[in-house]
C-alpha cells in the first residue's frame, strides 16, 4: 500500500542552522507514528514545514498518493491533514461551539450561510458530548482551563474529518488523568480509521500507544520502528545521552 | 444558496432594535430642524457609518486599518468629478452616483487589497496609511482630473433653503442603515465566524480549512466601498473637495475612536460612539475655533477608553448589567449561585 504522507528530502535551515537536513520518512495509512528526538532535533519544524506553516527550502511532501506543491495549512486542512500546537491553541474570543463549527470545511459560497447552522451544530454538539464539553458549549473559548482547551483543539479539528492528524506534545502541560483521556481519545479516534503523527517527550505515552516509532537527531530520522527496537537502537541512546 | 439558513434566528429583540432605529432616524429632523442641528446630524450619522464600515476589518477582523481616509476621498473626488466633468446634473440626480462609486471603490480596491492583506499588525496599519497618502498625493498632482491643490467645487444643489440639508441627511440615513444591515449580515453568518477566527488566531484558522485569504478580501472590499459611499455624499453636502479635507488622516482616526469608544466588535458600538463623540467634539470647535485643540480630546478619550473600557461602552455597560441581574435574582433565590458564565470575561470586581 502506497504511504499516506511521505517526506523525501526535506531541508530546512534558520540562517545557518540546519533544523531539517535531508529528512525523509513515511507513515503508512493506519499508523499511530511517533516523532521523537532530543530538544531542537527538528520535531516542530518538521511539523510546520509537512503541515505548509513553514516553506521548506528544498524537498518533496506527497500526501495520499499526489505530490503536495507549495504546502498550504488551508489546502492541506482540505486534503485531509490537520494539526494541533504546542500550547493549546483555540480562538479564546469565539464559544466553545463556534470553535469546533469553524473547522467544518467548506465551499466559499458557504460563508453567506448562518454563522451555525442546524447541521453543523449538531455535529459539533455531538463531537463535545464525546470529550466532555458539552456543558460549556457556550462559554468563550479563553475561559477553559488549559488541559480543555488540549481537549477543544483536538475536537475542533476532529470537525475537518481528516485521514491524517498531527498532534504535538499532546500531552504536555496537563495533568495526568487528562493524559489519560487524551489517550482514550487518541486511541478512538484510531479505531475509527484516523491515522496519527504524534510529537512527543513522554517516553511512556509514546512506547504504550504508538507504532512505529521515528526518532530524529540533527534534522534527520536516525531510527523507524517499533517501540522496543527503537529503545534498544545504538544511535538512539547515543542521541539522547550525547556521544 | 440559504441566506442565513431557513430559521433565520432573528431574535425579537434584534429586529426590535432596527425598528427603533430606522423610526429615530426617519424622525430625528423633524424633531430637531434648526439648521445647526440637522448639519450636526448630518456628520454624526456619516461618522456612524463610517465607524460601523471601519469595524468590518478593525473591528471584527482585528486588522488596524488606518487609513480609511483614502476611500473616502475616492468617493468625494468620484462624485466631484461625475458632477462637474460628466454633467450629471443637479438635485437629486447626483444621489444616483453614490451606488456605482461604492461598488466602483469595492472592486477597485481588490488588488490593493491582497497586497495589503499579506501583512499584519503594525505593518499592515503603517502600510494602509501609506496607502492614504500615496491617494492623496495623486490627488494632488494628477491636476488635470482633480485640480490639485485648487480643488474641485462641486455644484450647489437647488434645494429649498429651509430644508437644505435633509436630501443629504437622509442621503446618509440610509446609507448608515444599509451599512449597519451589512455589519448585521456579516456577523450573523460564516463569514463574521471566519473573520472574528482571523482576529484571534489567524494561522490557526488556516489550518483549519478558513479561506483567510478570501475573507479579508472581501471584508476589506465592502468596508472600503462602504466608506467611498460616504465620502460621494459628503463631497455634494460640502460642495467643494480639495486633498486635504477630501483625504483627511483624522477622519479615519475619529472613526476609529468612536468605534473603540463605543465597543468594536459590536454591532451597535460604532452608532453609540460617534452619538457621543461627533456633538462633543462640534461643541469643542464651537467653543474653542476651529483650531485643532480639539486633537487633544480625541488623544485623551483614547487612553481613557484603552484603560478604562478596554472592549467599549456597549460590552462594558451589558456586562455590568448581567452581573447586576444574576445578583439580584441570587439574592430571590438564594440556592442559585452566581454563574460565572453570565460574565464572559471572568473579570473580578
Amino acid at each position: 500500500m502506497s504511504a499516506l504522507l511521505a517526506v523525501e528530502g526535506l531541508t530546512k535551515t534558520f540562517g545557518g542552522i540546519v533544523a531539517l537536513d535531508q529528512c525523509s520518512f513515511e507513515i503508512a495509512p493506519g499508523s499511530l507514528a511517533a516523532l521523537i528526538g532530543p530538544n531542537g532535533s527538528g520535531k516542530t519544524t518538521a511539523f510546520n514545514v509537512i503541515t505548509g506553516y513553514q516553506p521548506a527550502d528544498a524537498g518533496r511532501l506527497s500526501f495520499g498518493g499526489r505530490v503536495v506543491r507549495r504546502p498550504d495549512p488551508c489546502r492541506l486542512q482540505r486534503l485531509g491533514m490537520a494539526r494541533t500546537f504546542q500550547q493549546a491553541r483555540v480562538f479564546p474570543g469565539l464559544s466553545v461551539l463556534e470553535n469546533v463549527v469553524l473547522a467544518h470545511h467548506q465551499p466559499w459560497h458557504a460563508l453567506l450561510r448562518r454563522r451555525v447552522s442546524v447541521t453543523d451544530r449538531r455535529r459539533a454538539e455531538d463531537l463535545l458530548g464525546e470529550f466532555g464539553l458539552a456543558a460549556h458549549s457556550h462559554v468563550p473559548a479563553g475561559m477553559l482551563s488549559y488541559g480543555q482547551r488540549k481537549l477543544l483543539e483536538f475536537a475542533s479539528v476532529l470537525m475537518g474529518e481528516p485521514t491524517l492528524i498531527l498532534l504535538d506534545e499532546p500531552t504536555a502541560g496537563v495533568n495526568p488523568v487528562m493524559v489519560d483521556t487524551i489517550e482514550h481519545h487518541i486511541r478512538r479516534c484510531h479505531g475509527e480509521g484516523v491515522s496519527f503523527l504524534i510529537v512527543e517527550h513522554e517516553m511512556s505515552f509514546v512506547m504504550r500507544l504508538c507504532d512505529p516509532v521515528i526518532v530524529l537527531d540533527r534534522g534527520r530520522p536516525i531510527a523507524c520502528g517499533a517501540p522496543q527496537e527503537v529503545q534498544n537502537d545504538r544511535s538512539v541512546l547515543d542521541a539522547y545521552l550525547g556521544d | 444558496m440559504t441566506w442565513l439558513g431557513r430559521e433565520s434566528r432573528t431574535r425579537p429583540g434584534g429586529a426590535l432594535q432596527a425598528f427603533a432605529f430606522l423610526g429615530a432616524l426617519a424622525v430625528l429632523p423633524v424633531v430637531m430642524g434648526r439648521h445647526w442641528q440637522v448639519n450636526l446630524l448630518v456628520f454624526t450619522l456619516m461618522y456612524a457609518g463610517l465607524a460601523s464600515a471601519w469595524n468590518l476589518v478593525g473591528g471584527y477582523a482585528g486588522y488596524a486599518a488606518l487609513g480609511h481616509g483614502a476611500f473616502f476621498g475616492i468617493g468625494a473626488y468620484a462624485m466631484a468629478i461625475g458632477t462637474t466633468h460628466l454633467g450629471v446634473g443637479t438635485g437629486y440626480r447626483p444621489f444616483l452616483l453614490v451606488l456605482p462609486i461604492a461598488v466602483g471603490t469595492a472592486l477597485a480596491v481588490v488588488p490593493i487589497a491582497r497586497l495589503l492583506l499579506r501583512t499584519r499588525a503594525a505593518t499592515f496599519a503603517v502600510l494602509s496609511i501609506t496607502v492614504m497618502f500615496m491617494v492623496q498625493t495623486f490627488a494632488y498632482n494628477i491636476r488635470s482630473l482633480t485640480h490639485g491643490s485648487q480643488g474641485i467645487a462641486v455644484p450647489v444643489p437647488p434645494f429649498p433653503f429651509t430644508t437644505f440639508e435633509r436630501p443629504f441627511y437622509y442621503a446618509m440615513a440610509i446609507l448608515l442603515a444599509l451599512t449597519v444591515a451589512v455589519c448585521w449580515a456579516v456577523r450573523s453568518s460564516q463569514l463574521g465566524l471566519a473573520l472574528n477566527a482571523v482576529r484571534d488566531d489567524e494561522d490557526r484558522a488556516r489550518g483549519l480549512g478558513v479561506q483567510t485569504e478570501l475573507v479579508k478580501l472581501i471584508a476589506f472590499s465592502l468596508s472600503a466601498g462602504l466608506t467611498a459611499a460616504f465620502g460621494a455624499v459628503w463631497a455634494y453636502y460640502i460642495s467643494y473637495v480639495f486633498p486635504g479635507f477630501a483625504i483627511d488622516p483624522l477622519l479615519s482616526l475619529g472613526a476609529i475612536l468612536m468605534a473603540f469608544l463605543g465597543g468594536r466588535h459590536t454591532l451597535w458600538g460604532p452608532v453609540v460612539g460617534a452619538a457621543l463623540i461627533v456633538p462633543a467634539q462640534q461643541y469643542f470647535a464651537y467653543r474653542y475655533g476651529a483650531s485643532h485643540l480639539y486633537l487633544i480630546a480625541y488623544a485623551a478619550l483614547f487612553l481613557i477608553v484603552i484603560y478604562l473600557l478596554p472592549d467599549g461602552i456597549l460590552p462594558s455597560t451589558t456586562q455590568r448589567l448581567n452581573r447586576l441581574r444574576t445578583r439580584s435574582r441570587a439574592r430571590t433565590t438564594p440556592d442559585l449561585l452566581p454563574m460565572e458564565a453570565l460574565n464572559p470575561r471572568g473579570e473580578s470586581e
